[in-house]
């Protein structure tokens, strides 16, 4: 029967002890670790977070970077061909400036070997002339020796020249 | 893979049964040793459940081996007394007092008073039982101010081993039992819940494990539990709302359960003492009917001893096997009991807390 009745003896310390458990422990303990589970929860939530935003600004940086990439590689692209293109252009300009330029020098020459040709003719040609002319003062002053004669040539003369322009 | 957890399974087996095998040997080598003298187990049983002044440890050989502890009475007319219990070894009286041997007050320091009767004294001893409490309160004490310090040296860090598993209880016994069963306002009571939790699983803990210093009957003793029900009542009806009395006073039944003859009022209160008490007995029997089966199969060991070698082997295996079943089970009885306390102290304030449906919907 003893079993089921408290003790007072019993109940003084009980009492006595778990008030003094209660009024710790529910003032210093388990408040303490409550809330440090608590912050650390809204640490975690908040990192969590945080985490996500950076992930986020990253991956909207890396398609910014990516997107730069691509026009930059574009603009290459477009440089290079553009370039090609001014190469072949300058080349093609240069080629026919110097044609152009060749064949006004060929002009030049041949036009210059033509004026010297022709002088050097005419040069030839009046020497000729002159030589001519001496030689046929000599001839005539050899043969115009008596007047018969000198009729005679002024006669051929006049009928070459009649032949001539009939 | 399959084969090494085979092979550890085989070594756990292994070494189980070689554990096994000492205790058994233990038992038997225990036993031979004693004289074959009748075993009162129903005296070990009581003497282990029931309080005393003195705190028993073992024999060694013939000799007890025992911590007096300190009586502390008011006589009657001779005021307070303090002096050790070994005084009153072998029904010595001490100062006019002695531990009565029989009569309704067996066991128990008495005096008697001018009349020539036996009676009780004002006794505050500390008992096997108190002592017991003040050892198991310094051990939660520890169990919760090692997590405290913890996390005052590490803010914002997980813990783990001991500390995360002091953690990982509270937290779950917060959030899956006082927080769905209070409801709204669990804040404020989630400390008194989880002291009284703790301080419950420390003391069923400590209960099963043998060896002084723990090993003291405190939860299976009545007055505990009878303090720890009295608290749940204390906060349930002073915390109560508006609500909860007019439930009480005024349920919503129909007016003649309530008028002339207040049959539903009466039911209403009695409700009010039913829910501690049943938290109360509940947690007393259950404690202190663990303990006596284990205590009782451990004394069939000793009961076999007179039933000669081959018999006590036997019993001793069987008995061996029981009791390590057992107090796996009463480590699971330890847990459950603080949970099941810590739920329904949890929804007898939930309870306590009702608000108007108006203010509910």
């Amino acid at each position: 029967m003893s079993l089921l009745v408290p003790d007072t003896g019993l109940l003084f310390w009980m009492v006595l002890s778990f008030g003094v458990v209660v009024f710790i422990l529910a003032k210093y303990g388990f408040p303490v670790i409550t809330r440090m589970v608590d912050e650390r929860k809204a640490l975690i939530d908040r990192s969590l977070e945080e985490a996500r935003q950076a992930h986020e600004q990253l991956a909207a940086i890396q398609a910014q970077s990516e997107e730069m990439l691509r026009r930059a590689r574009e603009e290459q692209g477009r440089l290079l061909t553009e370039a090609l293109e001014t190469k072949k252009q300058i080349l093609g300009d240069a080629r026919e400036a110097a044609e152009k330029q060749t064949r006004i020098q060929l002009e030049q020459a041949r036009k210059e070997i033509n004026d010297m040709k022709e002088k050097a003719l005419r040069e030839v040609r009046s020497e000729i002339a002159a030589l001519s002319v001496d030689i046929a003062e000599k001839v005539l002053r050899g043969k115009l020796g008596n007047e018969e004669e000198q009729k005679a040539v002024i006669e051929r003369l006049l009928d070459e020249r009649v032949i001539y322009k009939s | 893979m399959k084969r090494s957890i085979r092979n550890l399974n085989n070594r756990g087996a292994e070494s189980f049964f070689r554990f096994f095998c000492l205790l058994l040997f233990l038992a038997v080598a225990a036993t031979t040793g004693a004289k074959a003298q009748d075993v009162d187990v129903k005296k070990i049983v009581f003497d282990h459940i029931q309080d005393s002044y003195e705190w028993h440890i073992t024999h060694w050989g013939e000799k007890p081996v025992r911590i007096p502890l300190p009586v502390i009475v008011k006589g009657e007319t001779s005021g307070w007394h303090v002096f050790l219990s070994s005084r009153l070894d072998r029904g010595n009286t001490h100062h006019g007092f002695y531990i009565a041997a029989e009569g309704p007050y067996a066991g128990k320091v008495v005096e008697k008073n001018a009349a020539g009767e036996e009676v009780r004294p004002w006794d505050i001893s500390l008992t096997k039982t108190a002592l017991a409490l003040l050892i198991n309160c310094a051990v939660l004490f520890a169990v919760v101010f090692v997590p405290v310090r913890w996390y005052r040296r590490h803010p914002g860090e997980v813990p783990g081993g001991f500390v995360g598993a002091v953690e990982m209880l509270t937290t779950s016994i917060v959030d899956d039992v006082i927080k769905p069963c209070i409801g709204r306002r669990y804040g404020k009571y989630a400390p008194f819940l989880l002291t009284a939790f703790y301080f419950i699983l420390v003391n069923n803990v400590l209960g099963i494990i043998s060896v002084f210093p723990a090993g003291g009957n405190t939860t299976g003793n009545i007055a505990v539990t009878f303090i720890l029900a009295f608290s749940v009542f204390l906060v349930v009806n002073i915390f109560g709302s508006r609500e909860y009395w007019k439930e009480i006073f005024w349920p919503k039944v129909p007016i003649w359960l309530k008028l002339p003859v207040p049959l539903m009022i009466f039911i209403e209160i009695f409700g009010v003492f039913t829910k501690p008490f049943a938290l109360m007995a509940r947690l007393f029997a259950n404690i202190m009917a663990g303990h006596s089966v284990i205590l009782g199969i451990t004394s069939l060991i000793f009961i076999s001893a007179t039933m000669g070698p081959l018999m006590n082997a036997g019993m001793s295996a069987v008995a061996i096997l029981f009791t390590v079943f057992m107090n796996c089970l009463e480590l699971l009885v330890a847990f459950i009991q603080a949970y099941v306390f810590t739920m329904l102290s949890a929804v007898f304030i939930g309870l306590a807390q009702a608000e108007p449906e108006k203010a509910r919907n």
